[in-house]
């Protein structure tokens, strides 16, 4: 595809002047015709992305940067910043709130991603099968991605009520008494993420299914002449195949849970800043809104928002290494 | 991060005409031949009810009045209330300000994203220039930027400019989406063959002439679904909206909020009514439309 495209991009000024099918035409009247063509064909592409990485650098590069500066000052809404060195950070350091939600961030972000991605998996391999009414269960397991972060949370807090929720009535009836889901620290971070796994796990379900159903059929017929069970097809045949999509997958929820704020946020409603009355889900996300917004440390939250960045290209490069570890294992 | 284009790129298939494309994915999957057995169908009707069921509810709670919702058991029929509460919530928050300015919000959004992502789409599939790979490897990075890392220096420069409460404060960010960018690159390279640009060349065409009567209608359906897709997205925000706009002048998104944890005492019904005000217009949308969005959002993640 590449060398085609190359033929066409530097080669067509001169065909159009040589092209027998042209011949009738008067052809370019001089040499600034063929350079303005040439210039259009060499310039175009850069024209093309240009709105895409402008304003990539002025609301992405600019204020990524810029925020790591104003990280190391100390700064609040229309003030000037004062340079105040690492002490933000220092100050992050010694401060139980903050790794507070560092735990928070971590352990929401385990269980609102890795229970969905299993379950996406499984309902993928499930309408993988040759259903009746295939695509109702494919729009009917997504509508949840239509709702928004605030109108899902505002109605799980219904059903999350310890007092008068319909899931602890519920569980009342298989002998688990009162929870609450919002005041005791567990319950409240499984009440959150069954939000998040509720909106998200349909989506890549879909994912999953469109990987699979571009895997080869007779990889299945080999696996099955070799007697391997269904079970064992789905673990040495499906599950290798799609891999490179689980690893995008993850990438993206893993982005997702450490940017949590929304459903923490609204599902603790009058408290939600501070993420519940102990800040027992209060995520990093939640706490640099409090810093900057609460409090207006502009320099504070700016160095929560720097650590968020660390933590991703941390996860990023782990899981770059994952990837490619298991690449070279199974030879992909 | 760079890899994450190779990988998926990796999943499709070789060839890409069409039709073979098709026979293959109907004769490929696990399960294709295999019909599903009643224990398939008992899961995925445990799952579609469980992804049905809040929905409904809210339905449910939204006609409801507050007694009645935080009287156990848990109605599980609607009410007849659903005027009352609409009442409230309008009394509440401005609503239809918020409906007015999220349909503005989304619509430009998608619009604009669906036009600057086509070009750049456009040029990273079919076009050959220095640094494409390297800059595609930038888009692809910069989907993985949360805007927790944006929003102060963005609300510093908005608050400086009186742009605070201001929906262009909330347009002006999102006008092109590394998404969007990716999402119809993927598409366009498989879906537009190399010729039919070498031919528009060849006739003296030059690039906004290929552009209009070249690449826009065969990019038509893809455009669709991605207006379709930023529309979803952007209808939705949460995070920025929330920080730049005010209960005066807010997003339906923003309006919630309010409604969930404003100065007024908490009326639950009314909350969950407004949860279902900010729902149905998407919801609308994907009962006309679910079945593209569902091939959207699967072409987006895994076609090459």
């Amino acid at each position: 595809m590449a060398t085609s495209v190359r033929a066409t991009s530097d080669g067509s000024p001169r065909s159009s002047r040589t092209a027998p099918r042209l011949s009738g035409d008067p052809g370019p009247p001089a040499g600034w015709r063929a350079k303005l063509f040439r210039l259009d064909t060499k310039a175009s592409p850069y024209v093309y992305i240009a709105p895409f990485f402008l304003c990539f650098a002025a609301f992405g590069l600019f204020p990524l940067i810029y925020t790591g500066w104003l990280s190391f000052n100390e700064v609040q809404l229309g003030t000037h910043a004062t340079w105040v060195g690492a002490r933000n950070y220092r100050e992050l350091w010694d401060n139980s709130f903050f790794w507070g939600a560092l735990r928070n961030t971590f352990t929401l972000g385990v269980i609102s991603t890795v229970p969905q991605l299993l379950m996406a998996l499984g309902l993928a391999h499930l309408l993988n099968y040759k259903l009746r009414a295939r695509g109702f269960f494919r729009v009917a397991i997504l509508a949840p991605y239509a709702t928004s972060i605030a109108a899902a949370t505002l109605v799980f807090v219904q059903l999350f009520n310890p007092d008068y929720g319909m899931i602890n009535q519920l569980l009342g009836h298989v002998g688990i008494g009162h929870v609450q889901w919002s005041s005791s620290k567990w319950p409240a971070q499984i009440a959150i993420s069954a939000i998040v796994t509720w909106r998200w796990t349909g989506y890549n379900a879909l994912i999953y299914l469109a990987a699979m159903q571009a895997v080869p059929a007779d990889l299945y017929e080999a696996a099955a002449l070799d007697g391997a069970s269904r079970w064992r097809q789905f673990i040495s045949v499906t599950i290798p195949s799609i891999r490179p999509t689980i690893f995008f997958t993850i990438i993206v929820s893993t982005i997702g849970a450490t940017q949590l704020f929304g459903e923490p946020l609204m599902f603790g409603g009058t408290v939600g800043y501070s993420g519940g009355t102990d800040h027992q889900y209060q995520t990093l996300s939640l706490y640099m809104y409090d810093k900057g917004w609460q409090i207006g440390e502009l320099g504070q939250a700016s160095a929560v928002a720097w650590v968020m960045l660390l933590i991703l290209l941390l996860i990023g490069a782990v899981q770059l290494l994952v990837m490619r570890a298991n690449r070279r294992k199974l030879g992909g | 991060m760079a890899d994450i284009t190779q990988p998926i790129a990796g999943t499709a298939p070789r060839r890409s005409d069409p039709a073979t494309k098709r026979r293959r994915l109907r004769a490929g999957g696990a399960g294709k031949q295999q019909n599903g057995g009643p224990i398939a169908y008992a899961f995925l009707i445990l799952a579609t009810l469980l992804s049905l069921f809040p929905l409904y509810w809210t339905v449910v709670a939204a006609s409801r009045t507050d007694t009645e919702l935080v009287t156990p058991p848990t109605p599980l029929l609607p009410g007849s209330h659903l005027i009352d509460n609409l009442k409230i919530v309008w009394d509440q928050v401005d609503m239809t300000k918020a409906l007015i300015n999220s349909t503005i919000v989304a619509g430009c959004v998608a619009l604009s994203t669906v036009l600057f992502a086509t070009l750049a789409g456009f040029a990273f599939a079919k076009l050959q220039f220095r640094g494409r790979n390297a800059l595609l490897t930038v888009v692809v990075t910069t989907m993985t930027i949360p805007p927790q890392l944006t929003v102060i220096p963005l609300y510093q420069i908005v608050s400086n400019i009186g742009w605070v409460g201001h929906i262009q404060s909330v347009i002006l960010p999102s006008l092109v989406a590394a998404f969007g960018v990716f999402f119809m690159r993927q598409f366009l390279s498989e879906a537009l063959p190399v010729e039919l640009i070498e031919a528009a060349r060849v006739d003296g065409a030059h690039s906004l002439r290929i552009i209009w009567h070249v690449v826009f209608p065969i990019a038509r359906p893809a455009m669709a679904v991605l207006g379709m897709l930023v529309f979803v997205q952007s209808w939705n925000d949460f995070f920025w909206p929330f920080i730049a706009l005010n209960q005066q002048n807010p997003t339906v998104q923003v309006a919630l909020q309010g409604l969930g944890s404003g100065d007024h005492t908490i009326n639950h019904a009314v909350v969950v009514c407004g949860a279902l005000v900010a729902t149905l217009p998407l919801l609308l949308v994907f009962a006309v439309l679910g079945k593209q969005i569902v091939g959207g959002i699967t072409a987006g993640a895994v076609k090459s």
